[in-house]
């Protein structure tokens, strides 16, 4: 083993385009996972489990670009939370009207629409729905009064449009549609062109009115969602979660993983093995045995049985993950210590009287660094790997889903016989970039490191 | 060094981890072991006794009748031994001497398709479907990759080469079960060709059952073959590529022996130590990878069995398991040792 210096080993390294590619996908990864952590809290992420959070989301829903290549356009999930606001106060009477203008495009009617809304107010007070359609038709969907209180209270509420009330409504319209309104949802009769019970494309303008007499009314939520098949940029899965948080959230998550297991890993090993190396005889011998059994120990049986033992936590999960990781490394550190053992500069080293612990770390350790970053490469992907792996089983950490926690949903939700591809691939896909980055860079380090293999 | 202490030595230090698994094992899983046991115990006196009104009406006061109860439950616990803590030392050795001969007891919820809940029987049941699966697709994918690996040695840095190189480290790097859970996706619903579940439909007295099962082994065993053969081929062509460049292998070029018999038969059985070295120990490794595997493809082997004990929290089964899957895991690094010592005496005189 010729020694290198980390100025060649840097050349060799910009030299060698694998690695360049490894780097640039690494550089993309450690920006996506900034970005992660910055734009989305942390508090946000650990909602993932509570499907509160997501309610208002769409089920199952593909990404919205794939819009782009169909033919026809499936209807976005979208959700208006900045209605158009309008108050008057007319003696003692105040309205206020909220009017959400959406644009729609698209050749199948939306799934359904929710209006979402909390009000402050006190005595009574009627609630009005009403649709104008791109063809001038203004159907009058529901005329409800808020329940009555004394006293001044916050009363929150969601109307969907499978309310009974709002079908009976349409009925008493029905001279405006030349078909039969008995059987057809109410999404598939307000999206409706009048001739045909097909839909109709255009602007539609959604104005929820509210009257009260001698009181005025404030609203702190109005949000008005129209329920569709295609949402956000990487869809949901089956309990209403945006992917992409999923997803983004995963890139840090698994970096960590990576790096501290691998990191940690390499350095456990390389002080064992060139320590065993170092002082030779009894002491090698004993902690190479040590060494074999723990290489003989099958790793996947006894993580699963520790983390369904004594703790799922990702934290617990990397420490379990170091106990296997070190085994190899110990071992060839051990042999290369070996032959620098016998050079003369350490034997020159000895006989000046330095301490052990200094011509290990000072000689004899800095020769095996070339080969420690390499290694550190080359065991990240595993470690991900296998943590996906375990989270696929269901034993992962549940308060930090990672990929592998994704693919375990969509494993158990049959995402696969489902055509789910959304759900299935892009997890996947992250998992094998993380690894092929680091694999990249660690075979450009190898390559450097082991000559013989370039040629 | 002689070739039997070496031997003696491997076999030694594979006997202590088979111990020291052991011991893990059940340090881990034993407490809970012993609440689910005196469970058992409280709930089968308690449903012998509904069972058997007379008992109860035996008894004038409620505080005998309880009394009887709490006596009934301590002398089985004791029967059982279970009145010493798990970790005391009789009750380890106890069942390690057990475990050691292959008695794992009952299983508490899990059974063999036959229906004994015995463990040894759930075990062998499904052992040799494991086996089937991964030995065959070990086997496809080291000819495969032998062969590969040779070609791209001897035509280094051709489009061939670089193929197979690239094809190693980007197969390497996805894992097994998203493969095959797209793999299920495209060619079980997608394209209706191979059945989603691989567990054989038929029970296994029917005459069609050998033909059923290989076509439901059909989708895992092209998984594990497309992603394994790339990091075979790989190894093979960087061991070749090491030994095309020694002397000898010059010299015969030199003499004028043809190319293609120098890589297919002199390099090739110089590459054999580490090669079967490798073959061993992944025919073993791929039995602890099942675990994911078979949980994905649904193949009913040990990976399933081994999954399924931990779902429901089967401890008798997951010792066991766990011991069979360390026995093989031993074997066959310990054959792996000795072919290793036999092929390349350095290692057992060094």
């Amino acid at each position: 083993m010729s020694s290198i210096t980390p100025q060649e080993i840097k050349e060799e390294f910009l030299k060698s385009k694998i690695g360049i590619v490894g780097i640039t996908i690494l550089v993309i990864l450690i920006t996506t996972s900034i970005i992660a952590v910055i734009t989305i809290p942390v508090e946000t992420f650990q909602e993932w489990n509570n499907p509160a959070n997501w309610i208002s989301y769409p089920k199952v829903a593909i990404p919205i670009w794939v819009n782009l290549f169909m033919v026809e356009k499936i209807p976005e999930h979208r959700i208006f939370e900045n209605p158009n606001i309008q108050t008057n106060s007319e003696n003692e009477i105040f309205s206020s009207s909220h009017k959400f203008g959406m644009n729609f495009d698209y050749e199948f009617f939306p799934n359904d629409f929710i209006y979402v809304f909390s009000s402050e107010y006190s005595e009574s007070v009627l609630m009005q729905i009403k649709v104008i359609r791109p063809d001038g038709i203004k159907l009058d969907l529901l005329s409800t009064s808020l329940p009555f209180s004394n006293t001044r209270t916050i009363h929150s509420e969601r109307i969907f449009s499978t309310d009974e009330s709002i079908k009976k409504n349409l009925l008493l319209q029905s001279e405006k549609f030349d078909f039969n309104l008995e059987k057809l949802s109410v999404e598939d009769i307000v999206f409706s062109q009048t001739k045909t019970n097909q839909p109709l494309k255009g602007n539609y303008i959604f104005s929820i009115d509210t009257f009260s007499v001698g009181t005025d009314i404030v609203n702190h939520e109005s949000k008005l969602i129209i329920g569709g098949k295609a949402f956000g940029v990487m869809g949901t899965d089956e309990l209403r979660r945006d992917l992409a948080i999923g997803l983004l959230w995963g890139t840090p998550l698994a970096l960590f993983i990576g790096l501290v297991v691998s990191i940690a890993s390499v350095i456990m090993g390389l002080l064992y093995g060139v320590y065993a190396g170092f002082k030779g005889k009894k002491t090698d011998e004993v902690m190479m045995r040590f060494n074999d059994v723990i290489y003989a120990l099958p790793a996947l049986p006894f993580l699963i049985i520790l983390s369904v033992t004594i703790s799922n936590s990702i934290f617990v999960l990397v420490g379990f993950l170091m106990i296997f990781g070190w085994v190899g490394i110990a071992k060839v550190a051990r042999s290369m210590s070996l032959q620098i053992k016998t050079r003369g500069y350490v034997d020159a080293a000895n006989m000046m009287g330095q301490k052990n612990s200094k011509i290990v770390l000072k000689h004899i350790l800095p020769q095996l660094l070339p080969y420690a970053f390499a290694s550190i490469a080359i065991s990240v992907p595993a470690a991900i790997t296998t943590e996906a792996g375990l989270s696929f089983l269901g034993l992962g950490d549940p308060s930090f889903p990672t990929w592998g926690h994704i693919l375990h949903d969509a494993n158990t939700f049959g995402a696969a016989a489902r055509g789910l591809w959304w759900w299935i691939i892009p997890p996947g896909v992250m998992i094998a970039i993380t690894g092929l980055a680091f694999v990249f860079i660690g075979n450009a380090l190898d390559s450097i490191v082991n000559p013989k293999l370039k040629r | 060094m002689g070739v039997k202490r070496y031997v003696a030595t491997r076999a030694a230090t594979m006997f202590g981890v088979l111990m020291i698994t052991l011991l893990i094992t059940i340090s881990l899983v034993g407490s809970n072991m012993d609440t689910i046991l005196k469970q058992g115990i409280v709930f089968q006196v308690r449903s012998e006794i509904t069972e058997n009104p007379s008992i109860a009406e035996s008894f004038s006061s409620v505080d005998e009748f309880e009394g009887f109860i709490q006596n009934q439950i301590d002398q089985r616990t004791k029967i059982l031994g279970l009145d010493e803590p798990w970790y005391s030392p009789q009750r380890i050795g106890l069942t390690m001497y057990k475990i050691l001969f292959l008695d794992f007891g009952h299983a508490t919820f899990l059974t063999s398709d036959s229906g004994s809940s015995d463990v040894k029987d759930i075990i062998f049941e499904k052992l040799p479907r494991t086996i089937l699966l991964f030995t065959t697709a070990t086997i496809i994918i080291s000819v495969i990759g032998i062969f590969l690996g040779a070609l791209s040695a001897s035509k280094v840095g051709s489009v061939i080469d670089r193929i197979t190189s690239s094809f190693a480290i980007i197969s390497s790097s996805f894992p097994v079960w998203w493969i095959g859970m797209l793999m299920i996706f495209l060619f079980a619903f997608t394209y209706q060709i191979f059945p989603a579940r691989a567990t054989p439909d038929i029970p296994s007295s029917e005459p069609g059952y050998i033909v059923s099962l290989l076509y439901h082994m059909a989708l895992p065993l092209i998984t594990i073959v497309m992603i394994g053969f790339g990091s075979w081929a790989y190894l093979v062509r960087n061991f070749m590529v090491g030994i095309i460049q020694e002397d000898f292998i010059m010299a015969k070029r030199t003499i004028g022996i043809k190319q293609k018999k120098i890589i297919y038969s002199h390099a090739l059985k110089n590459a054999a130590p580490p090669i079967v070295t490798i073959l061993a120990l992944s025919l073993s490794g791929s039995l602890g990878g099942a675990i994911i595997t078979e949980a994905v493809f649904d193949w009913p082997g040990m990976g399933r069995l081994y999954f399924e004990a931990i779902t429901v929290m089967d401890l008798p089964v997951i010792i066991g398991a766990t011991y069979i899957l360390t026995v093989f895991f031993l074997v066959s690094i310990f054959i792996a040792d000795l072919l290793y010592g036999y092929f390349d005496p350095r290692v057992r005189t060094g």
